[in-house]
């Protein structure tokens, strides 16, 4: 049970939650937009989330669909995890995907929710790091399109009353070579200790990492570490977590020593396998 | 905030149309159970951990407590109240698929879509999806067992 209460607007067009946002605005009413919806209950119930309006997106005509488009495979904001892992269009995204929360839950947490949402891991997003994705954002004068790695920085940063409308990925990245490996403390369920998604583009290797420290991320500087084979693979892991962006988390799910010892091992796998040494389950 | 909004919503539960008065802040388990009288949807974590809330909207399974009544509006819901005979109820009191009861009505909603949104599940598939619903009397292998029984799998067959 949510202890607020609030407006709830389900507009049928882009053009239609952006007016009806800056009109709950004009009332000076803290607004937000969902999308699944789910991490409104779960955090509001904590009172880690407040808000006066809800603007929900899910009826707004082709936000919920997956296409081929040009060179590009375009899905929706609004299509679900289930969905992505069934369509299947991008094998990198549905298997990490595919681990988020639980099957019953996937049917409704939506891609846009999870890589906006206030929970850290946001697994959703290893896969459009390392992809170089376009974000479709819903703005003032309709879409336009940005490279996530433009307005990422920890976070998405968009604008008051934009929202991602889709996410563009180059057909190119779709079929490369890829892993993706979640390693949780204890059984097959739960928050993970770490999460690690690469694709090997032209023999150079693309990593993104969840659950190491407090936001996803995708490090320029540990990659070039990670490709210079003129170190051992040990040394290549080593050195890359030099340059880590962040601190390592020490959380109930794992100690920041814990957490480095199994990263390591899972950037180790992760390499044994796109490089082709060994087969990684 | 100034005002408290109410909307008065159509719902479609267990194949019948209900005129509901709700806040925009309740959920649909909430709604079911205090306002429609529907009780077999169970609050265990109300934070989509258990699965002991799962109804189907529009035949697919979803945690109620994790949803909010507005966003099922004109959707076709269905409650443990809504099903009646079905091989999955039955298999469950075959293979005696539960012990306190529980968590049963949501296993048997996450079940009976399974049943028929993918009647040749395989083991890693039904894994998947049951791993949504927790037993704390710890009933998996029977559950699994009635599952099995009414798939069309080796084990459904005989
Ligand atoms: S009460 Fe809904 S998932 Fe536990
Ligand atoms: S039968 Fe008791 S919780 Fe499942």
């Amino acid at each position: 049970m949510l202890p607020f209460n609030f407006e709830y607007y389900k507009p049928q067009t882009i053009q239609d939650a952006f007016r009806q946002f800056y009109s709950f605005r004009k009332e000076n009413k803290k607004t937000i937009y969902i999308s699944g919806g789910t991490e409104l209950i779960t955090l509001g119930r904590l009172n880690q989330v407040y808000t006066d309006a809800v603007i929900d997106l899910k009826r707004i005509q082709e936000y919920s669909s997956t296409f081929f488009h040009k060179d590009y495979l375009v899905i929706g904001g609004g299509a679900t995890l289930t969905t992505i892992e069934e369509v299947n269009a991008f094998p990198l995204l549905s298997k990490t995907v595919k681990e988020i929360a639980d099957r019953t839950a996937r049917n409704k947490i939506t891609i846009a929710g999870n890589i906006c949402g206030q929970i850290f891991y946001r697994e959703a997003i290893l896969p459009l790091l390392i992809t170089e994705c376009l974000l479709g954002i819903a703005g003032a004068e309709g879409i336009f399109h940005l490279p996530l790695q433009d307005i990422f920085n920890k976070e998405i940063q968009l604008r008051e009353g934009e929202f991602i409308f889709s996410i563009l990925i180059e057909n190119k990245y779709i079929k490369l070579p890829y892993v993706s490996i979640k390693r949780r403390k204890q059984w097959d369920i739960g928050y993970p200790l770490v999460t690690v998604a690469a694709i090997k583009n032209n023999d150079e290797i693309r990593m993104a990492f969840s659950g190491v420290s407090p936001f996803p991320f995708r490090s320029e500087e540990m990659e070039k570490v990670l490709n210079d084979r003129a170190l051992s693979l040990e040394d290549r892991v080593e050195k890359s977590l030099l340059s880590l962006p962040g601190p390592v988390l020490n959380d109930v799910e794992g100690s920041s020593g814990y957490r480095l010892f199994v990263l390591k091992n899972t950037m180790m796998d992760a390499i044994e396998e796109l490089e082709g040494e060994r087969n990684v389950k | 905030m100034s005002s408290d909004p109410i909307l008065s919503l159509l719902f479609l539960v267990n194949s019948e149309e209900k005129t509901v008065t709700v806040r925009p802040a309740d959920t649909l388990l909430y709604i079911l159970r205090v306002r429609l009288g529907l009780t077999g949807s169970k609050p265990g974590c109300l934070n989509g951990d258990c699965g002991a809330c799962t109804v189907l909207v529009d035949g697919t399974p979803m945690k109620s407590c994790l949803m909010l009544a507005v966003e099922g509006e004109g959707k076709q819901i269905t409650t443990i109240e809504g099903l009646v005979n079905t091989p999955i109820q039955k298999a469950f009191i075959e293979k005696f698929a539960f012990q306190c009861g529980y968590c049963t009505s949501g296993f048997l909603m996450n079940c009976h879509a399974l049943v028929n949104i993918e009647p040749n599940a395989s083991d890693e598939k039904i894994k998947d999806w049951l791993e949504s619903n927790i037993c704390r009397c710890t009933g998996y292998k029977e559950i699994e067992e009635a599952v099995k029984s009414v798939l069309n799998t080796a084990e459904g067959k005989h």
